[in-house]
């Protein structure tokens, strides 16, 4: 199934990736879609803005993650388990990695705001970190439905000086977020730069946040070749507009390896979607008949996007990546696992990725395979959520009990 | 240059400002309302010289609070693209009407069934604003072939050498800009309008109606100086919204007819019935989510 001669490129000027991306924006916006295309090219080329920016994920991101071999786990599932830690960069997700480049290049490109959509909160917490960290404003917006289910990252951002603005059309949730950034940006273009958090959108985005985030990929490449002598059989991610997948993808397209990105049974656009064009790009969309958007819903606010980045549609035309998902009970059980095992309370988002290989250790996953899984974030802003999710594991105190709740 | 390559839509405002009359083209979304297309007639009595109808989208990304209301408002009706193109065929209402949907219900219902679709009921241009030149072509070829103007958009910040080449694609009309934002009404005009008409009007003779902010009958007025005509959508879908029929419709566009026909720009322009004040919307920025 592996081809090992795949790789992820350049994009063309037209921001292609096999039939998938594009740039399909208003015009008041294609100027500036075409001046961030050449600004990020220039930057990505030199060797200054290159060193500023290791040097800032390094110094104040704390990069490299590692890569932690899971033991426990591993004996549990019959697999050779291994995470890279994107949970332990600043901020608690590998959207830092992205959200640095960009405020860089907004500051390169003589720009004093930005403005993000989140879903989750990760990647807002991240933009106005980075905001913070290099003196520019910065407005998220945020769909209603997740304001109220990711409360603490509201405040977070708030805490760092960013304005949050509550998204109440549409589904109120990631996908109207992005809408509401992008009119936003329609407006405010000639001093704003728009922060997209994944690999999504119009060209460059897509291409540009993928390069932000291959330094995934290529630290973990390198440390799965020290720690097991060779790459790992299997590579899994979870996909929401696939950001850590693609950066992940990125470092071992052109190995032996199997990719496989994961999505929430509830918004798998890579499985359930089909071709349309939304928000800049043509991509698989989750769409009725009319072409009017789906909402996409699971447990993980991260993921309820009703699309992919272009470049996993393409990535899975040509059968490079298998793209499956997880229910919400299976990413509950695997969170839980994770946490007992492991000590490691990993993001729901990931736990997609996790629930996949638990599910399909034995399975899809031959015994003793090595599988990397990319542990894309930390779960500390989701660990109300799940207290609520396991309410009817409680007692009267409102306690789990020892061993997770099945001590008692 | 001979009149049939210009189609339908395009001969038909030549003409009309070969007769020294500036163009009005008022905006509703399809499907808003009960009465909807009553009100399209309402509107082409009362003076307008195309109408456009939008076939509204989920995730209107370049429209502002107003219509983006009106296109829930549509879809939560149950209305579709095929039940707003039939709903045109049936209604005739004796002025060139362009639809303006996202790109994605294009590309949905397929390039050629859209443009044949459209034009059989007799809807003459098309604006599909999320895209640009550099995507162009596959619809722009359909559309062609079918009879159907596409229109382009040409923004203040378009560069210019791309304005010419936006131009030389644009049919129908050319669709400029007023402003940097969505839509929505505006309580001030800025001078970016003028530039934009003044650039257009450098590449080409195709007639150029400015849309986005235009409000009130005073603007459509000073805007159409420099323009051949105006697009007028929010303020008249928020008078749908609230509750005013065909009647309260036919009135306002009748008023931008009337600043549009007055000949003397000293004089003070008519007040717009339903609102003397000069009723701003919400402006950019904070008030965009909600409505
Ligand atoms: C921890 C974490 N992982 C993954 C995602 C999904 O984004 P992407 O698919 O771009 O990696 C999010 C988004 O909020 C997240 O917070």
């Amino acid at each position: 199934m592996s081809s090992p001669h795949v790789s992820m490129g350049v994009p063309g000027p037209d921001g292609r990736f096999g039939d998938f991306g594009g740039r399909f924006v208003p015009e008041s916006l294609v100027p500036a879609c075409m001046a961030l295309d050449a600004a990020f090219s220039e930057a990505w080329a030199d060797t200054e803005f290159r060193a500023r920016l290791d040097s800032v994920l390094r110094d104040y991101g704390g990069r490299p993650t590692p890569v932690t071999e899971c033991r426990r786990l591993s004996e549990r599932l019959g697999v050779r388990l291994l995470l890279k830690r994107e949970d332990l960069v600043h901020a608690g997700s590998h959207k830092l990695n992205n959200v640095v480049g960009q405020a860089l290049l907004t500051q390169r490109m003589g720009k004093r705001r930005m403005v993000a959509e989140t879903g989750a909160g990760q990647h807002g917490v991240a933009t106005a970190t980075a905001a913070a960290l290099l003196g520019l404003e910065c407005t998220v917006y945020m769909g209603e439905v997740d304001t109220a289910r990711q409360e603490l990252n509201v405040f977070r951002m708030e805490l760092l000086g960013a304005e949050v603005r509550p998204v109440r059309s549409g589904s109120r949730t990631l996908k109207d977020a992005v809408n509401e950034a992008l009119r936003d940006w329609v407006a405010t273009v000639e001093h704003t730069h728009y922060c997209l958090g994944s690999v999504m959108g119009p060209h460059p985005f897509p291409y540009m946040v993928r390069e932000l985030q291959r330094v995934v990929g290529d630290e973990a490449r390198a440390q799965c070749r020290e720690i097991l002598g060779d790459d790992p059989d299997v590579v899994v991610a979870c996909v929401g507009g696939g950001s850590n997948a693609a950066g992940t993808f990125a470092g071992f397209v052109d190995t032996d390896a199997r990719l496989v990105g994961v999505e929430a049974a509830g918004g798998a656009a890579a499985t359930d979607g089909i071709p349309g064009v939304l928000h800049g790009m043509r991509s698989l969309l989750l769409q009725d008949e009319a072409g009017q958007i789906l909402e996409a819903e699971s447990i993980s606010a991260g993921l309820d996007y009703p699309g992919i980045g272009p470049e996993h549609a393409h990535l899975g035309a040509i059968g490079r990546v298998r793209y499956d998902k997880a229910t919400d009970e299976e990413v509950l059980a695997a969170f839980r696992l994770l946490a007992e095992t492991e000590g490691i309370l990993a993001a729901l988002e990931p736990a997609h990725a996790l629930a996949w290989v638990v599910r399909e250790a034995g399975h899809c996953i031959e015994e003793g395979a090595t599988v990397l899984v990319t542990l894309s974030g930390r779960g500390d802003k989701d660990v109300a959520q799940v207290r609520e999710l396991l309410a009817d594991e409680l007692d009267h105190h409102g306690r789990l009990g020892p061993r997770g709740g099945r001590g008692r | 240059m001979n009149a049939v390559s210009y189609g339908v839509m395009e001969t038909h405002l030549r003409r009309l400002r070969g007769d020294g009359r500036k163009l009005l083209v008022p905006y509703i979304t399809g499907g808003m309302t009960e009465d909807w297309v009553e009100c399209l007639q309402a509107v082409a009595d009362a003076g307008a010289d195309a109408i456009e109808v939008g076939i509204p989208f989920s995730d209107p990304m370049i429209d502002g609070p107003v219509i983006q209301e009106a296109s829930v408002r549509a879809l939560d009706r149950g209305t579709t693209p095929v039940g707003v193109i039939d709903a045109v065929a049936v209604a005739d209402i004796g002025v060139p009407v362009v639809a303006m949907t996202y790109y994605n219900v294009v590309f949905r219902m397929g390039h050629r069934r859209m443009a044949r679709s459209l034009r059989a009921a007799g809807i003459t241009g098309a604006l599909v604003p999320d895209l640009p030149l550099e995507e162009l072509d596959p619809w722009a070829a359909e559309a062609g072939h079918a009879g159907v103007a596409t229109v382009l958009l040409v923004a203040p910040s378009t560069p210019e050498e791309r304005v010419a080449r936006i131009c030389a694609r644009s049919h129908g009309f050319v669709y400029a800009v007023a402003r940097m934002g969505v839509t929505g009404e505006r309580e001030t005009l800025g001078t970016e309008a003028t530039t934009v008409v003044r650039r257009i009007r450098a590449t080409t003779d195709t007639p150029v109606c400015v849309g986005i902010g235009v409000s009130t009958p005073a603007q459509a007025r000073a805007v159409c100086k420099v323009a051949d005509g105006v697009v007028v959508g929010s303020a008249l879908v928020r008078r749908l919204l609230e509750g005013g029929g065909p009647d309260a419709a036919g009135e306002f566009v009748s008023s931008l007819r009337a600043a549009l026909d007055d000949p003397d720009p000293d004089d003070p322009a008519p007040e717009d019935p339903a609102n003397p004040a000069g009723h701003a919307g919400p402006g950019d920025g904070e008030a965009l989510a909600g409505s």
